[in-house]
């Protein structure tokens, strides 16, 4: 395979990582908020399997085998079984309407690349384009969590803002040691069940995920 | 001169084939769904049909409502001329770039919705309330697409468009792919497809275009028919020019242009079997569900725009 083809690819791989994140703000329901996230995870291994195929890096295979295990499945089925379990109101309650939230996410997305315009000129890898890319994506997890009332849509956004570092991390640098990545992995594993069992304890002394109720 | 003709003769082409073209689709639908269908030609016999009519008019219509139908039909058929059908660089297509295309389109889209709201009734008004509130949102949408295109070409002029795509040749780029679904997005809206308008029916509370036509009969209800056939081909054959343009001819030479003008019909097949598909699997979406649909497609237009600039402009 030709480098520029991998090159397209990758571009194409970071275009639909950023199309994902938009996607994750326009969702109205639960359900579909899980599928796409989960397909974040999917892209997002697919890419860095790709990556690692340029680079000649085998240590992106394992982490990209843990991605698509983790990220791609696990965490989105774990979620979807509290909101089963928990009895969740399956709409996402946004705190700003969708239109306004999407022309900030766009606003974000400009912001970011002005950011890291200076950066791109310093590296030299093919895949330096992606970094406004992730570092869009992150904001976009960001603005994620600070417009949602729900405590699980919230972690949704800590999750891919994870997703986006680990891209940025795949993008700028060809990856993190393997053992920086597993720890991650794990750490977002552990999170992940801690978000759980916090769950549990909002609802019982709240009686509610909602978290404008905490306030009060 | 010759390539005056060939322009006048591909603008002919798209005229004259368009109840054809509507005639197809028809069918192609009533085959769909184990139904027989009228033949292709059907179109051709009802508009000839309606203009040997005899019109009705309200008592209450003025100029406007008499002069709508053929302003619509004349700044269809003037987009038509602009967009290189099976040659490039066409002596037509210099004299108006895409976003006077735009203007010609919304033009035919303004005087519907006019002579809807002269008549007075209120079918005509809800129909072009409807047709206002989208047509807001997908010009946008429409010309946001468009200029992804346009940025990467660096000319908004479709003659210009269409070289730099068939000199840059086929490219994974991301931009286009956006672009391309944004564009697919509007034309659906535009033309009033399932899901966003059922072409099909007169059902009062669903319909947007038909409403405003209620009142019109015999030759001006034919000309608005005819126009609408046309916007159909013309939405198509532009996103082929904009996105598709391999095989349509860049010289006046017999050759190139027949396999430029069998190419465009087969591209057109292709469109319309993927058409009929959707609007045999869809149902028709909520109202007011179509500008969150229009909103998608101006964002996606929107991301293609940044891909352009994040991902495509830096790596040259």
């Amino acid at each position: 395979m030709s480098t520029e083809l991998l090159q397209q690819i990758i571009t194409m791989g970071a275009a639909l990582m950023l199309l994902i994140s938009f996607a994750l703000l326009s969702q109205k329901r639960m359900l579909s908020l899980l599928h796409w996230f989960a397909l974040q995870g999917i892209v997002l291994a697919a890419v860095t399997a790709l990556v690692g195929y340029t680079s000649d890096n085998t240590e992106l295979y394992v982490s990209a085998a843990i991605t698509l295990l983790l990220k791609g499945m696990l965490l989105p089925w774990v979620l979807w079984k509290i909101i089963r379990q928990m009895h969740v109101h399956r709409e996402v309650e946004p705190l700003v309407n969708m239109p306004v939230t999407m022309l900030i996410a766009a606003a974000l997305v400009v912001f970011s690349y002005q950011v890291t315009l200076p950066i791109e000129h310093l590296s030299h890898l093919i895949t330096r384009n992606t970094i406004a890319v992730a570092m869009a994506n992150v904001l976009l997890g960001m603005l994620m969590m600070i417009t949602r009332k729900k405590a699980i849509t919230q972690v949704v956004g800590f999750l891919a803002i994870e997703n986006s570092l680990f891209f940025a991390g795949v993008g700028a640098t060809y990856g993190m040691p393997l053992v920086a990545e597993l720890g991650v992995a794990f750490d977002v594993l552990i999170a992940s069940v801690v978000f759980g069992l916090f769950f549990y304890q909002i609802r019982d002394t709240f009686e509610s995920l909602d978290l404008n109720k905490m306030e009060k | 001169m010759t390539i005056l003709l060939v322009n006048i003769a591909q603008i002919l082409l798209m005229v004259l084939a368009a109840p054809m073209a509507a005639g197809i689709v028809k069918k192609m639908k009533a085959r769909m769904q184990n139904r027989q269908g009228a033949g292709i030609f059907q179109p051709y016999r009802d508009l000839s049909k309606l203009f040997g009519k005899e019109m009705v008019l309200a008592d209450h219509a003025s100029w406007i409502f008499r002069a709508a139908p053929y302003i619509i039909f004349t700044s269809t058929v003037l987009a038509a001329s602009v967009v290189p059908v099976i040659v490039v660089d066409s002596p037509f297509s210099w004299t108006a770039d895409v976003i006077a295309l735009a203007g010609f389109l919304a033009i035919g889209t303004f005087f519907t919705a006019l002579a809807g709201m002269d008549i007075g009734t209120v079918f005509g008004g809800m129909g072009a309330s409807r047709e206002m509130t989208f047509a807001a949102l997908a010009e946008p949408a429409l010309l946001m697409s468009i200029f992804v295109l346009s940025v990467t070409a660096q000319s908004t002029n479709l003659s210009v468009m269409i070289h730099h795509i068939l000199d840059a040749g086929i490219l994974l780029k991301p931009s286009i792919a956006f672009a391309l679904i944004a564009m697919l997005m509007v034309s659906i809206v535009e033309n009033g497809r399932i899901p966003v308008d059922n072409p099909g029916t007169h059902l009062e509370v669903t319909m947007i275009h038909e409403a405003m036509l209620l009142e019109y009969s015999g030759r001006h209800l034919a000309l608005i028919e005819w126009a609408t056939q046309i916007k159909l081909v013309l939405f198509a054959t532009l996103i082929f020019d904009l996105f598709f343009p391999w095989g349509i001819s860049t010289a006046v030479a017999t050759s190139a242009l027949l396999i430029a003008l069998g190419l465009w019909v087969f591209k057109l097949m292709l469109f319309f079997v993927l058409l009929v598909i959707m609007e045999t699997a869809l149902a028709k979406m909520r109202l007011f569900e179509v500008p969150q649909f229009l909103s998608t497609a101006f964002f996606l237009a929107l991301l293609g725009m940044f891909m352009h600039y994040i991902l495509e402009v830096g790596a040259q």
